[in-house]
């Protein structure tokens, strides 16, 4: 195994990871739109698509294994490819957030939405939108881009927090809307989800480029305690 | 460099270069050897790493025209001082190389003809065993200590060696390519062997093998060649766990990701 072989196979991996990450991208959105649009159709795609996440992320995770057990990697080799394999769970976990989301609408059935989603899918596009530069930065090894794309999430939680506050005024004027707006809050939660484990991309991101490992201050973790949201 | 220590240590180099002839070989290296650690000295083929070893017990001055400037510091006096008998220091730092060397002896006397020339008294019996034991070969060899050292394996001649380096009771164990000229397994042993040894002595190894110097040693320098002049210049050193994972200069990284070297 020469380096020209690990070189090509760590660019390899990368394309892969970019690739994954776009299915994910893809699953978010369309969950959120199938919930948005009563379309279960759609959101049963969601579940095969979340199949293939899962079945990409295994694949990913072998080979990365195999490299390091022929390559014996050190010092950026060794970064990178731990850092993938850290990217590849939260890809699969972001994937499983869509599901969520997806099962969501199932479980709502025919009933009418009690409101017409607006920053539910706003959250969407900006945890999509996150994630997709997140990889593009862990890929191009873009420091910079690393440490800026965290700072986003704060856009992500007042997302959350409107939402969750326009859901508890409704559960309080009219409590036969407890229900679907609990699920509502489920949904938006697990993209808030979403953008927390960006976060965690781009910590990987600054590993690889600098060899630190660093945690990004969670500002989620005191809208937990303070909204008592669920876990 | 910063190095945690608490001010003790085996060697201290200071602007150290070593000339063959008019040709400069490693040129102003400045390294602080930590006491019972082991220290590998890494770096591509030609760009002085067994020279550097070889300066830490006045070996180069086997070989006609080479000279050493600069200081080497072992318990605060400078090995080079004119005043210093280099066999005293040939006593207390011991030397190991890269191909198996017993004498076409017995394996008792490889280990007790050292100890022998260097005047022990006491039992000679016991420091044979001790050391063998030492270097992890009493239980293979007990039973045929009058047998000649050459009968043994290539790793069991290797440990042998280590023995007879033992038996003089050195401070410090330079191993130059100990393994490789052994098999995997018997490498292994050598490996294994290094970390029971630090225990009592100060190792500092030279390896082409750059995974063998990630398992075996606590710190490493890296070596490499200086393009203006062809001569060795250390280029960075550090814990081996910083080396390997993060290593500070992209000559280093380049080099021990096999980018060059």
């Amino acid at each position: 195994m020469t380096r020209e072989t690990l070189e090509k196979a760590i660019n390899q991996m990368l394309d892969e990871v970019v690739t994954l990450g776009s299915l994910v991208e893809q699953a978010i959105l369309q969950a959120v739109d199938s919930l948005k649009e009563r379309d279960f159709e759609a959101s049963r795609e969601i579940y095969k698509a979340d199949r293939e996440i899962n079945r990409r992320r295994y694949e990913l995770e072998e080979s990365v294994i195999s490299l390091i057990a022929l390559h014996q990697p050190v010092a950026i080799d060794v970064r990178v490819l731990t850092a993938a394999l850290e990217i590849f769970t939260e890809l699969e976990r972001m994937g499983d957030y869509a599901k969520g989301i997806a099962r969501i609408n199932l479980l709502i059935g025919e009933e009418k939405l009690i409101k017409p989603l607006i920053d539910i899918p706003r959250m969407a596009e900006v945890t999509a939108d996150m994630l997709h530069r997140a990889l593009r930065a862990f890929v191009e090894r873009d420091e910079v881009a690393a440490r800026a794309i965290p700072g986003e999430d704060d856009r992500v939680d007042e997302l959350y927090n409107q939402v969750y506050r326009e859901l508890l005024t409704l559960m309080f004027s009219d409590p036969k809307k407890i229900d679907q707006a609990n699920y509502l809050l489920w949904a938006a939660h697990n993209l808030e989800r979403v953008a927390d484990r960006v976060t965690n991309i781009c910590e990987r991101t600054i590993y690889v480029t600098t060899g630190e490992l660093v945690e990004f201050d969670r500002s989620d973790d005191e809208l937990e305690t303070k909204s008592g949201g669920p876990g | 460099m910063e190095i945690n220590t608490l001010g003790n240590y085996a060697i201290e180099v200071r602007d150290l270069s070593v000339y063959y002839e008019d040709f400069r070989a490693v040129k102003d290296i400045s390294l602080l050897i930590e006491r019972q650690k082991v220290t590998a000295i890494i770096g591509p083929s030609g760009c002085g790493k067994s020279t550097l070893l070889r300066s830490f017990n006045r070996m180069n001055e086997l070989i006609p025209a080479a000279r050493a400037e600069g200081k080497v510091i072992l318990e605060g006096n400078n090995i080079y001082d004119p005043k210093v008998d280099p066999v005293e220091v040939r006593r207390r730092i011991g030397m190991v190389f890269q191909k198996p060397n017993p004498f076409p002896k017995s394996i008792y006397e490889n280990v007790a003809w050292g100890a022998r020339i260097n005047g022990l008294k006491g039992n000679m019996d016991d420091l044979v065993e001790e050391s063998l034991r030492a270097a992890a070969l009493w239980e293979e060899v007990k039973d045929k200590l009058t047998q000649s050292g050459l009968s043994l394996s290539g790793g069991q001649q290797q440990r042998l060696c280590i023995a007879r380096a033992i038996a003089i009771r050195p401070e410090i164990i330079l191993m130059d390519e100990p393994a490789s000229a052994l098999d995997p397994i018997a490498t292994l042993r050598i490996e294994e062997l290094m970390r029971d040894l630090v225990e009592n002595y100060t190792i500092i190894i030279v390896t082409h093998n750059m995974q063998q110097a990630a398992r075996v040693s606590d710190y490493t320098a890296f070596l490499s060649l200086d393009e203006s002049d062809r001569a060795g210049v250390l280029v960075e050193y550090g814990d081996t766990q910083s080396i390997f994972t993060r290593p500070a200069k992209k000559v280093t990284e380049d080099y021990i990701t096999g980018r060059f070297g």
